[in-house]
Parts: C-alpha cells; structure tokens; sequence
C-alpha cells in the first residue's frame, strides 16, 4: 500500500544550522505517527516542511506518491486542500469569532454560504464537544483547552485526509490533556484519515499513536509501533522516556 | 588584519539586498490586488479603518498647517510688498506639497504601524501559517485589502486635506491679515491649475501604496514575539516615512520637468 504521506531525505538549514539532516517518515492512510523528540531539535520544522510553509533544501514530500515540492504552485494548493492542522497555540484568527474560525476555510476557500458553514461550524463544534453558546464569540474569551478544541473543529471541518497534530496537549492540565487525546483518537477513527502528530508528552503519544518516531539530532533514529517503545532498545528513547537527563542525550540548558 | 572597509561593504549589501525583498514583496502584493479572488468585505472593512478614521487626524493637520502657512506667506510677501500673493502659494503649497506629505507621514504613524502590528502578531502566533494551511492565500487576504484600500482612500483622504488647508488659510487670511473673502477665494481657485490637483493626488495614491506596504511587508517578516512585533512596527514607521519622503522629491522633479 502506498503511504498517503512520505517524507524522504528532508534537509533544511536554518540559521547556519542543519535543522534537518535527512528525515524519513511515512505514515499509511488511517495509521496515526507521533514523532517526539526534545525541544529545538526540528519537530516544528519538520511539519512544516510536510505542510509546505517551508520549502526543505533538499528532499521529497509525497502525498499518495507525488512530490508536492516539485509541483506548480495550483496543482500543490489544490493537494494542500486535503491537508488539516492543529497548531501549537491553536493560531486562532482573533479579529473573527469563534465560528467563523472554524468555518473559514468553507466560507473563503470554498466559498460555502455563510449560513450552511455557520450550520456546519456549530456540528463541528459539537463533535468537539464546544458549546454552540461559544460560536459568537472571540477566541481570546476561550481557556487554552477550549481554544485547542475550536482549533482542532476547524482543522477537521473540510474532512481532510492527513491531519497534522503540534503539541496539541503541551500548556494543558492532564485531564484536559486526556480530553484532548480521547478526542483526536477518536476525530482520526471517524475521518479514516492519516495522522501526523508531535509532541514531547510521553502520555498523549502513547494515547494517539500506532506507530512513535524518535527525531533527533535532524534524523530519525528509531521507529516502531507505540506498544514496543518501552522495549525498543534504543538509548536515546529509553532516556527520553524516562525523561533523565544524563545519557547518550545532552540537556542542552 | 582588518580592512576597515569591510563593514560598510556587509552593511551596504544588506541594504541592497533588503531593498531587494522590499521590492519582490511590493511586486507580489500589488499583484495580489489585481488577482482573484478579492475579498470585498475585508477591502470595506479595510477602508473604513485607512480612510475613514483617518479623517480627523487628517483635518487637524490640515487645518493648522494652512493657518501657519498664509501666516509665514504674509509675512515673508511683506518683504517684497507681495503680501497679495498669500492665496495663490497657500493653495499652490497645499495641493502639491503639503497635503500629500502630510497625509502621507501621519497615515505613516497611524496606519504602517497597525498594519504591521496585526499582521506581525498574526505571524509570530502562527495565523498565517494557519491561513496558508486553510487553503487561503495571505497576500489576497489580508495584504491585497490592505493596499488597495490605504491606494484608493488616502487621494480621498489628501482631497478633503486640500480643502480643509486652504479652509485654515481663508480663516486666517480674513480674520486676522486683513483680507476680503470673496477676493480671497476667487485668487484661490483662478491661480490653481489641474495639473497642481493632479500631481497631488497621484503622491497620493503612492503613498497610500508605500505606507501599507511598508507596514505589511515588516509585519509579514517579524519573527521572535513580541519584541520582534515592536520592532516591526518601529521599522514600518521609519520605512515609511523614509521612502515617502524620497519618492516624494522623486515624483515632484519628474513633474515639474
Ligand atoms: N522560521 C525560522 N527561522 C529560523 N530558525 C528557525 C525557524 N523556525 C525554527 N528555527 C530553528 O530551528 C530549530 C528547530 O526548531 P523547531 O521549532 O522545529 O523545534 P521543535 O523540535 O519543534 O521544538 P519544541 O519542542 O520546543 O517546539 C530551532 O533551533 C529554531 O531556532
Ligand atoms: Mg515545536
């Protein structure tokens, strides 16, 4: 089968540093990746290399086999459409409230009446389970874990087929947290879709995942279903899971 | 050894280079404005706050300025028994200079600041990534609305400048210089050519273009919180005012050849 989402050879430079030194990944269509990794060391950089908001230095991004970073600007706008992402801080438009948040892409991409997205909106904010009550007002009067739910009905909305996931529980207590994961676990069952998700909570990736990638130092250097992590072997994963800091792994403060 | 021209050489390729960007983004945005799709409601919304709100701003500076202006006229015509000249280089002074540069440096503070301080909070919380991600193009969104409607308003803003300044001068010139009004008004409005209207608001209309661009080009590339935001919004200011100036003297000589 091929992989709905592969990444091959990805290297990006960023301020005299080799970010990225030759990342592989690829996740199959319904399987969720969790990609941890410690902070600084390119989790951020890698999603958006995948998303093309940045442009890698060398490498492939294939979605259902062809490279989007080779391609005419239309046709990969057209190929970013299936694309849904969760970002770190939710990346709310503050200027709009919370509906239209989440309908944006239906009234401004795909040029939905504004009465059907409202109506679409409110059913994502249910999904979310976000009160409609909410739909009216600006994403600053929401809590950090409602802003990351509006975040997460808008990323879902158009029904992508890859969803994107940046530290979707990082700021949150763990029982929203939990909240959180439950709901993304269950987003990804219902859309069938592929999930790429990061995030350095070692509970949330063992909740989300069906597969962890470790990242660091630019590479992956160890992959394998999330119920094997604590028998992988690896050193670094075994330091970062125990969360030490003397190891292979140097705390870089 | 340091060759102690070596830092001028870095600095001045920055700036070549940073002239460069400027330039490629200019390029784009105004290229945005002319491309579907266009966003009528965020170019209205986008309007009311360039132009609109501007108006006091506007009318404060204009009304003062012509004042000042047949002031400092009368007195410098006094020295040549040229006093009755007050209303023709008020109005003349008004419509090709002072109205545009005016309006042009404090939109510079009101607009290129704000301007850059939303799309700069957009980017360094990641909005825009977010935009790009919801298949919506910033430069359409946001930046297109932004430039046409600071390019169209600010001749609006600048014409009612031009009224409002010669206004200030009538003021003066009757109530305090001794002048009659009808006579006042008529040598104003003989004495002004198209060509003085014309060469006004074409500034105009540049330095609506330059001033949100200049903001949303400093927003669009800030990067580190909310310093990086401050920043922006200083550069935008100071950019702004710089390029208006120089385009100004530009636009002036090309016309008077
Ligand atoms: N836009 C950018 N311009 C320059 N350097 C950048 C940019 N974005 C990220 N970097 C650099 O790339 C490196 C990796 O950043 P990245 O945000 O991917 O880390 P991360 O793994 O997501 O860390 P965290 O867990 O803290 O979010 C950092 O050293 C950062 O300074
Ligand atoms: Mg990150």
């Amino acid at each position: 089968m091929t992989a709905k989402l592969q990444l091959i050879g990805i290297k990006k430079r960023l301020r005299g540093r080799q970010v990225l030194d030759g990342v592989d990944l690829d996740v199959a269509p319904g399987r969720s990746l969790v990609v941890i990794g410690g902070s600084g060391q390119g989790k951020s950089v890698t999603l958006k290399c995948a998303l093309g908001l940045m442009k890698p230095d060398a490498g492939q991004v294939l979605v259902d086999g062809a490279d989007v970073t080779r391609m005419p600007q239309e046709i990969r706008a057209r190929v970013m459409r299936k694309f849904g992402m969760l970002f770190q801080g939710a990346a709310l438009f503050d200027s709009l409230p919370v509906w239209e948040n989440i309908a944006f892409r239906l009234i401004y991409a795909d040029h939905v009446k504004r009465a059907d997205a409202r109506e679409r909106a409110i059913e994502a904010m249910r999904k979310v389970r976000l009160a409609p009550e909410f739909a009216d007002v600006r994403p600053v009067e929401l809590s950090g874990g409602m802003q990351k739910r509006a975040g997460l009905a808008r990323a879902i909305i158009a029904k992508p087929d890859i969803l994107f996931f940046d530290e979707p529980t990082t700021g949150l207590d763990p029982i929203t947290a939990d909240a959180i994961n439950d709901l993304i676990v269950e987003m990804v069952k219902e859309l069938n879709c592929a999930a790429v998700s990061i995030t350095h909570d070692m509970a949330s990736a063992r909740k989300i995942a069906d597969e962890i990638a470790m990242l660091h130092n630019g590479k992956i250097v160890w992959r394998g279903p999330a119920a094997t992590i604590d028998a992988s072997g690896n050193a670094m994963v075994d330091q970062f899971i125990a969360g030490r800091a003397e190891g292979p792994i140097q705390a870089v403060v | 050894m340091i060759n102690p021209f070596a830092p001028i050489g870095r600095g001045l390729l920055e700036v070549l280079a940073e002239i460069g960007r400027f330039a490629a983004f200019a390029g784009r945005a105004a290229g945005s404005c002319f491309s579907p799709p266009l966003f009528a409601g965020q170019f209205g919304r986008q309007a009311m706050q360039i132009g609109y709100f501007s108006l006091p701003v506007i009318g404060l500076t204009a009304v003062f300025i012509g004042a000042a202006l047949a002031l400092n006229i009368y007195v410098g015509g006094a020295r040549f028994n040229a006093e009755s000249f007050v209303p023709n280089i008020v109005v003349l002074g008004i419509t090709r200079e002072l109205g545009p540069v005016l309006a042009g440096l404090m939109l510079a503070g009101r607009v290129s600041a704000g301007i850059a301080a939303e799309i700069g909070t957009m980017r360094v919380t990641e909005q825009i990534d977010a935009m790009t991600t919801l298949s919506t193009d910033p430069f359409r969104f946001l930046i297109a609305p932004r430039v046409l409607a600071a390019t169209l308003t600010l001749p609006l803003l600048v014409m009612v400048a031009d009224i409002i300044g010669v206004m200030g001068g009538y003021l003066v010139a009757v109530h305090s210089l001794g002048f009659n009004g009808a006579t006042y008004l008529r040598n104003t409005f003989d004495f002004l050519e198209s060509q003085d209207v014309i060469l006004g608001l074409v500034k105009a209309a540049v330095f609506g273009f330059i001033i949100a661009t200049v903001g949303a080009y400093q927003g669009y590339n800030s990067q580190g919180g909310a310093l990086g935001v401050g920043r922006a919004a200083t550069n935008a200011v100071v950019g702004a005012i710089v390029l208006i100036l120089a385009v100004n003297y530009v636009l002036t000589a090309f016309f008077v050849e």
